[in-house]
């Protein structure tokens, strides 16, 4: 299964402190979340990825402390029921 | 209705009417030399009424009504009128502002820069609000700041100030020349006694100004100050504001422009005087 | 009064130009309490009007943005919730019409999400909103069992996070109301919407608000129904122009032939929509009646303060609300279950 960002201009992304407030357009909802969630949308934002694409894109570029596939998966799956990743 | 007042407190216009003539007294003798809504249009309305036509007379109680209600609003004794009325416009400001990002927060402001001050009731904003006016600050309210996504800049809303319990005396002394509403004992918030803001507060209810500190007191402990990050200022004023929700993205980006920007601290403080010298110690290090 | 005033800027936005400041002050008011200020504010937006009164209009329609977003959002969590079941899943009401992009949700208050399933998946449904965040609002076995045995719809739900409500509908009308709408035809002839939810076709729109308005409500609320239906009828009425044919055939299949023709009826009376009657392949005759003279007087009443005023007139719509959901032993049943708990029987 793949997963996909949202579509530019969806999401207003304002960096606070060690989180970060998002705002999201679709459904006028606000999240506050932690690193590496940023991060994950961020790694999504170029184009749709499986869980292990998004795990190397992670890896090599950006500095997300020892990524692994099985917390990566649920922060996956927490966005989803979010609305913030879409499955492609 | 058969007894009607009309005011505005700062940007927002309010007409109250009552089945009663003593609540519309109340209100005349304390927003006196308030100005009415522009246009002679009224942003919201209160309506004070007699649920049943015979309490008017028998065991007069009041139900707040206006152009936004809640379902289950208990009615208040005619006695609490004033108080009534208060509770009616906070209401509508509660329920229907959709302008202004609506922070429960007391607002001072001195050399055109404000403070903001937030917290669960109980903390003692209104008291502390009323105190540092009577050092010369300006109040901008007591109950409700008015943030205006369009500019960032906070609106007064002077409203009289309510001063619950131990706070009647503390501010009494402090002010003996003060205009103060009727004592309203034993109303579900225990007792109440509104105070009219000063002269210079009310006469400049129409200047905006920015906000340069957040503070967020806690009465009860030992002195102490810590500031406050933030995500967490962040998170609590969306917890301290009544529309973020409603306003959107309008909301997100004023306040998340608000926390990024503005210095904010946490104190404690054991007694009002202590407070008040806090308040200004951290005022002048700002400046 | 109010309330008349609220009905002409509505038909005839231009009208406001003779207003004043007590005239403007009223017309708010009105709106306020019949929850079409967002409406209103699109109807007036552009004319010449006291700064204060465009401030205000220019706040409700930004708040029935946020609203149509909101409630577009809540229908696309139950697309994501009920989709993958298989069933349709039609969409109603307010929620529909700004789904549907039609005129009729332009500045619309949206309340809680409403949708249509068959009766028979009421089951899998129920479970796949509960398993999606949903949760009864209140747990109480008599108001459920009541909902369950004799109303459209599930008990309501309501989101545990973004605190919205759900009503799922499996028919339009209550089982104990006496007329009885066709629920397969309804999810027979909904029309499918990109996102894979559906919305009713263009005549049960129209037959649905009608119904409302007349057979299952206290005709509370009933100038903003009226708009809905006026503005669809617009829509519809351009789309096909034999709309009109089709949609008095299918409130005959429906049984509710009399309640349509009295929606059409009241609304061509007050907001002039165009509605088009027939003689011939049916009669449809759309002269006042002498009874809708009652119904125009219970809606237009509203004061300068968006008071309901003759409450007489609405205590007798009350009655006729519950009379005509209920046969009389379940209605006093409902009243004496509903005393003893305290409730308050009027509105």
């Amino acid at each position: 299964m793949r997963f996909r960002a949202p579509a530019v201009g969806v999401l207003r992304i304002m960096p606070l402190d060690e989180l970060t407030a998002i705002y999201h357009r679709a459904s006028g909802q606000t999240h506050l979340v932690a690193s590496p969630v940023p991060e994950i949308l961020a790694a999504l934002a170029p184009a749709p990825a499986t869980l292990d694409e998004l795990l190397a894109r992670l890896a090599a570029g950006y500095d997300v402390v020892d990524p692994d596939a099985e917390a990566l998966s649920a922060r996956v799956a927490e966005l989803v029921a979010l609305g913030l990743v879409q499955c492609a | 209705m058969r007894h009607v007042f009309s005011l505005r407190i700062g940007p927002v216009g309010f007409r109250v009417g009552a089945d009663w003539r003593e609540p519309i007294e109340a209100l005349r003798a304390l927003y006196d030399d308030y100005p009415k809504p522009h246009d002679g249009i009224p942003d919201f309305s209160v309506r004070l009424f007699a649920a049943r036509r015979w309490r008017r007379w028998v065991r007069p109680s009041i139900t707040i009504g206006g152009d936004y209600v809640l379902p289950d609003a208990a009615p208040l004794p005619l006695p609490l009128g004033l108080l009534a009325a208060e509770m009616g416009m906070n209401l509508q400001m509660a329920l229907g502002q959709r302008r202004y990002l609506l922070l429960h927060a007391a607002t001072v402001e001195r050399d055109g820069r404000a403070l903001l001050m937030t917290g669960v009731s109980g903390a003692g904003k209104s008291t502390l609000a009323a105190l540092l006016m009577v050092r010369g600050w300006r109040l901008m309210g007591d109950e409700f700041a008015l943030l205006d996504p369009a500019t960032g800049l906070l609106h007064g809303f002077p409203r009289l100030v309510s001063l619950k319990n131990r706070a009647i005396g503390v501010v009494e002394q402090a002010l003996p020349a003060g205009k103060f509403g009727p004592l309203q004992a034993d109303t579900p918030k225990g007792d109440i006694r509104h105070l009219k803001p000063d002269a210079a507060s009310v006469a400049a209810m129409d200047v905006p100004a920015r906000a340069v500190a957040i503070l967020f007191p806690s009465f009860g402990h030992a002195p102490d100050m810590r500031p406050v990050p933030p995500a967490e200022t962040f998170v609590r004023l969306t917890q301290a504001s009544t529309n973020y929700v409603a306003l959107g993205e309008r909301g997100f980006g004023a306040l998340t422009h608000l926390v990024a920007t503005v210095p904010t601290h946490a104190i404690d403080y054991p007694d009002a005087e202590t407070a008040v010298a806090m308040v200004e110690r951290l005022w002048e290090q700002a400046a | 009064m109010s309330g008349a005033s609220l009905v002409r800027a509505l038909r005839d936005p231009a009208t406001t130009h003779a207003l004043d400041a007590a005239g403007w002050t009223g017309l708010i008011a009105a709106a306020r309490a019949e929850q079409i200020l967002g409406t209103l504010a699109h109807r007036l937006q552009g004319l010449p009007m006291p700064a204060t009164v465009d401030r205000i209009l220019a706040d409700a329609r930004t708040a029935a943005e946020q609203g149509r977003t909101l409630a577009l959002w809540e229908a696309e969590m139950a697309a994501q919730a009920l989709l993958p079941l298989g069933v349709p899943v039609v969409l109603l009401k307010g929620t529909a019409y700004v789904a549907a992009g039609l005129s009729a949700g332009q500045g619309r208050n949206i309340g809680d999400l409403d949708i249509l399933v068959p009766r028979d998946a009421l089951d899998p449904v129920e479970a796949a909103l509960l398993a999606a965040g949903w949760e009864w609002v209140k747990p109480d076995a008599y108001d459920d069992a009541y909902y369950r045995r004799w109303m459209h719809e599930l008990p309501p739900l309501i989101h545990r996070e973004r605190d919205r409500m759900i009503d799922v509908h499996h028919t339009i009308l209550p089982l104990t109301a006496r007329p009885t709408p066709d629920a397969d035809a309804l999810l027979t002839g909904s029309v499918p919407l990109a996102n894979g939810l559906r919305v009713l076709s263009p005549e049960h729109m129209v037959i649905h608000a009608a119904a409302h308005l007349i057979a299952d409500g206290d005709l509370s609320g009933g100038v903003r129904n009226l708009w809905d239906i006026d503005r669809l009828c617009r829509d519809f009425g351009v789309q096909d122009k034999d709309f009109y044919l089709s949609l008095y055939e299918e409130a005959h299949f429906q049984g509710l032939w009399s309640q349509t023709m009295r929606a059409l009826r009241l609304a061509h009376q007050l907001y002039d929509t165009p509605v088009i009657g027939y003689c011939s392949p049916l009669r449809s005759d759309l002269d006042e009646k002498a009874s809708d003279r009652l119904y125009v007087r219970r809606l237009l009443a509203r004061d300068g303060w968006g008071r309901a005023t003759r409450p007489v007139t609405q205590a007798g719509f009350y009655l006729r609300s519950h009379l005509l959901r209920m046969p009389p032993g379940m209605l006093a049943r409902h009243l004496w279950t509903k005393w003893r708990k305290g409730h308050r029987v009027t509105p």
